[in-house]
C-alpha cells in the first residue's frame, strides 16, 4: 500500500522528517507514535500528497505523490489534526459537497451521506449548523468526510483527540469495522492504550527519526518485559536495589522495575528493601514509548 | 518559478459552486447591497452633484458616472471577495486545506477562487444594471455588453487580490491595499471626471497603474454607445494583466501553502 524509503523533509535547516523506511501492507492497521515534533504529521501530509517530501523514495498505491497526486488523493480518506468542517454548510451538506470534490455522482453521494451519517450515529443531526454540534459529534463527522469516497487507504492523525471515552470507544469500534471491510488504515496517536488496542503494527518516531518498529504486544515483550513492578522512591529503596544489583527506572516519585517473574521479584523487593508501597502490573506500550523517548517534556 | 503557467484542471468550477451555493444560500444579505448601491450613487452623485454640473462634454452628468457606477462594482466584488473572503476561508475556515485532501490541487482551489470573484463582479454588475436601466441612463441594448466584460475585469480584480492575500500577514494588513490603492483608484480613474482635467501625469500614472481606468472606459463606450477603435487597446491592456495576474496569483498562493 505504502513504501517510504529514506523519506526526508526538511523546511530550510530544519530536518522534520530524517530519513525514514517503512511500509503499511493492504487491510492492517498501522500506527505512528511519538511525543510532539516527532515527525508524525509531517510523514502523513507527506504520504497524503499535500507536502511534497526533500528526499527519498515515497510510493502510495505503487504511485509517486510528486507525480500522480489526484489519483493518489481519490483513493484515500483524511481525517486531519485541525477540524476543518465547512461552517457555511449542515453536516449533510458538509459531505455533499466533499462528494463533489471528488466527482462522485449526486445520487450516490446522497446514498452515501445517508448510509455514513448513520454509521457515525449523526443521522438525527443532518441539517444542523457545524458551529451547533459538540467537539466529539465534529471529530465524527470528520470520519464520515474521510469516507465519503469509499477509500482503500485512510489516514487519521489524531483522530479522538478531545473525545470522551464513549465517543472513543465508537470511533475504534467503527474503524475496527472499516478494518474487517478491507480499508488499510493508518493513523498518528498520543493515546497509547489506543495504539495497543488498534494498531497491528507500529513505529516510534523522535526527532524525525524511527526509533523501534513492530507489533504492539512484541514491543512491549522486548523493551519492557512482562510486567513492572512499582515502589515508591525512597533513599533506602534505591539503596537496596543497587546492592541487589537489579537495574530499575525513576519515574516521579516512583521507582520502576522491569521483570518476566513479577511475583519472584515482589517478594525479594518487600523482604529486602522494605518499601512502604508496592504493587505490580502488566508492562504496557507506555513503558515502551517513555523508555525510547525519555521523559523529558516536549511542546 | 513565479511565472510558471500554472497546471489548472477542471475541477477549479467544484470549488467555484461551493462558494455559488453559499452565496445563493444566503441571497437575501447578497442581492442588497449591490441594488441600494447603485441607488446611492445616483441620487448623491447622480442627482446631488449633478445639479450643479448638468454635463460633461454634451453628457448629462447622471448618464456620465453610470458606466463609473458599473465598474466600480466589479472592482469592489471581486477585490474584496479574493482578499477578505477568501482569506476567512484560508486562514479561519481552514477550507484550503480540506479541499486538498481530495483531488483538488492548491492550483485547482485558487483558480476557483478567482472564477468565482469574477462571476459575483458579474451578479453586482446585472442588478445595477437593473436599476440604471429603470433610470433610464444608459444606452439598452449596448450597455449589455458590459456583462462579458465584467466578468473579464471581475478575474482581473479577483487575481489582483488573491496576490495581496498570499503575502498579507494577516487580515488586518489587508486594510493598505483596500485604502492605499482600491480607495484612490475609484477616484482618479475617469470615474466621477475626465482624467484630462488633471496635469497629463494623473491620466498616465491612472493608464498604466489603474485598471480601472480601462475597465471605466470601455464600460463608458457601451452605456453612451460612443464606440471608439481605441477599445481595443483597453482589451488588450487588460487581457495581459489579467493573464499575468493569474499565474502570479496561484503561484504566490501555492509557494504560502504547499511547503
Amino acid at each position: 500500500m505504502i513504501s517510504a524509503g529514506n523519506l526526508t523533509k526538511s523546511y530550510g535547516t530544519f530536518t522534520a522528517v530524517d530519513g525514514v523506511s517503512f511500509s503499511v501492507r493492504k487491510g492492517e492497521i498501522f500506527g505512528f507514535l511519538g511525543p510532539n515534533g516527532a515527525g508524525k504529521t509531517t510523514t502523513m501530509k507527506m504520504i497524503q500528497c499535500v507536502s511534497p517530501r526533500s528526499g527519498g523514495t515515497l510510493s502510495v498505491f505503487d504511485l509517486d505523490p510528486d507525480k500522480h497526486p489526484a489519483e493518489i488523493k481519490q483513493r484515500i480518506g483524511v481525517v486531519p489534526q485541525e477540524t476543518n468542517l465547512d461552517p457555511d454548510f449542515t453536516c449533510e451538506g458538509n459531505l455533499l459537497t466533499y462528494a463533489r470534490y471528488f466527482d462522485i455522482p449526486a445520487p450516490l453521494a446522497r446514498k452515501r451521506t445517508d448510509d455514513l451519517l448513520a454509521f457515525v450515529q449523526l443521522l438525527e443531526k443532518r441539517n444542523v449548523a457545524i458551529e451547533k454540534l459538540s467537539g466529539g459529534m465534529k471529530r465524527r463527522l470528520i470520519l464520515a468526510r474521510a469516507l465519503v469516497n469509499s477509500p482503500e487507504l485512510l489516514i487519521l492523525d489524531e483522530p479522538t483527540i478531545g473525545l470522551d471515552p464513549q465517543a472513543r470507544h465508537l470511533v475504534w469500534e467503527r474503524l475496527k469495522t472499516l478494518q474487517t471491510q478491507g480499508s488499510t488504515i493508518v493513523l498518528t496517536t498520543h493515546y497509547l492504550d489506543e495504539a495497543a488496542r488498534l494498531c497491528d503494527r507500529l513505529v516510534i518516531m523522535d526527532n524525525g527519526r524511527i526509533l523501534e518498529e513492530g507489533a504492539p504486544l512484541d514491543l512491549v515483550r522486548r523493551h519492557a518485559g512482562e510486567e513492572i513492578v512499582e515502589v515508591d522512591k525512597t533513599d533506602t529503596v534505591i539503596t537496596c536495589l543497587k546492592g541487589l544489583d537489579i537495574p530499575f527506572e525513576v519515574a516521579g516519585d516512583m521507582v520502576l522495575v522491569s521483570t518476566d517473574r513479577a511475583h519472584d521479584l515482589a517478594r525479594i523487593l518487600l523482604e529486602r528493601c522494605r518499601p512502604t508501597k508496592m504493587l505490580t502490573r502488566p508492562a504496557t506500550l507506555e513503558d515502551v514509548f517513555l523508555k525510547l523517548t525519555g521523559r523529558r517534556l516536549r511542546d | 518559478m513565479l511565472l510558471a503557467i500554472p497546471n489548472v484542471s477542471p475541477r477549479a468550477w467544484h470549488v467555484w459552486r461551493r462558494n455559488l451555493l453559499v452565496f445563493v444560500k444566503t441571497w437575501k444579505v447578497n442581492f442588497f447591497p449591490p441594488f441600494v448601491e447603485a441607488f446611492l450613487y445616483l441620487l448623491a452623485i447622480g442627482v446631488g452633484i449633478g445639479t450643479y454640473v448638468k454635463e460633461i462634454d454634451g453628457i448629462p452628468y447622471v448618464n456620465y458616472i453610470a458606466p463609473a457606477i458599473l465598474a466600480i462594482a466589479v472592482m469592489n466584488s471581486a477585490f474584496f471577495e479574493c482578499t477578505y473572503g477568501s482569506y476567512v476561508r484560508m486562514y479561519y475556515q481552514k477550507a484550503f486545506d480540506a479541499m486538498i485532501a481530495t483531488p483538488l490541487s492548491i492550483e485547482d482551489v485558487i483558480a476557483g477562487e478567482l472564477l468565482w470573484g469574477a462571476t459575483k463582479s458579474v451578479m453586482y454588475v446585472l442588478i445595477m444594471l437593473c436599476v440604471l436601466s429603470l433610470f433610464k441612463v444608459l444606452v439598452l441594448p449596448m450597455s449589455l455588453l458590459v456583462i462579458p466584460v465584467a466578468f473579464l475585469g471581475g478575474l482581473m480584480f479577483a487575481a489582483l487580490a488573491m496576490c495581496f492575500t498570499s503575502v498579507t500577514p494577516s487580515i488586518d494588513a489587508l486594510n493598505y491595499p483596500s485604502f492605499l490603492f482600491i480607495t484612490p483608484m475609484s477616484l482618479f480613474s475617469g470615474t466621477f471626471f475626465p482624467l484630462a482635467l488633471l496635469p497629463p501625469i494623473f491620466g498616465y500614472v491612472a493608464l498604466t497603474l489603474f485598471p480601472l481606468t480601462h475597465v471605466v472606459a470601455i464600460f463608458r463606450m457601451f452605456t453612451l454607445a460612443t464606440l471608439s477603435w481605441t477599445i481595443v487597446l483597453h482589451l488588450i491592456w487588460i487581457f495581459s494583466v489579467t493573464a499575468i495576474l493569474w499565474v502570479l496569483a496561484i503561484n504566490l498562493m501555492r509557494r504560502r501553502l504547499i511547503i
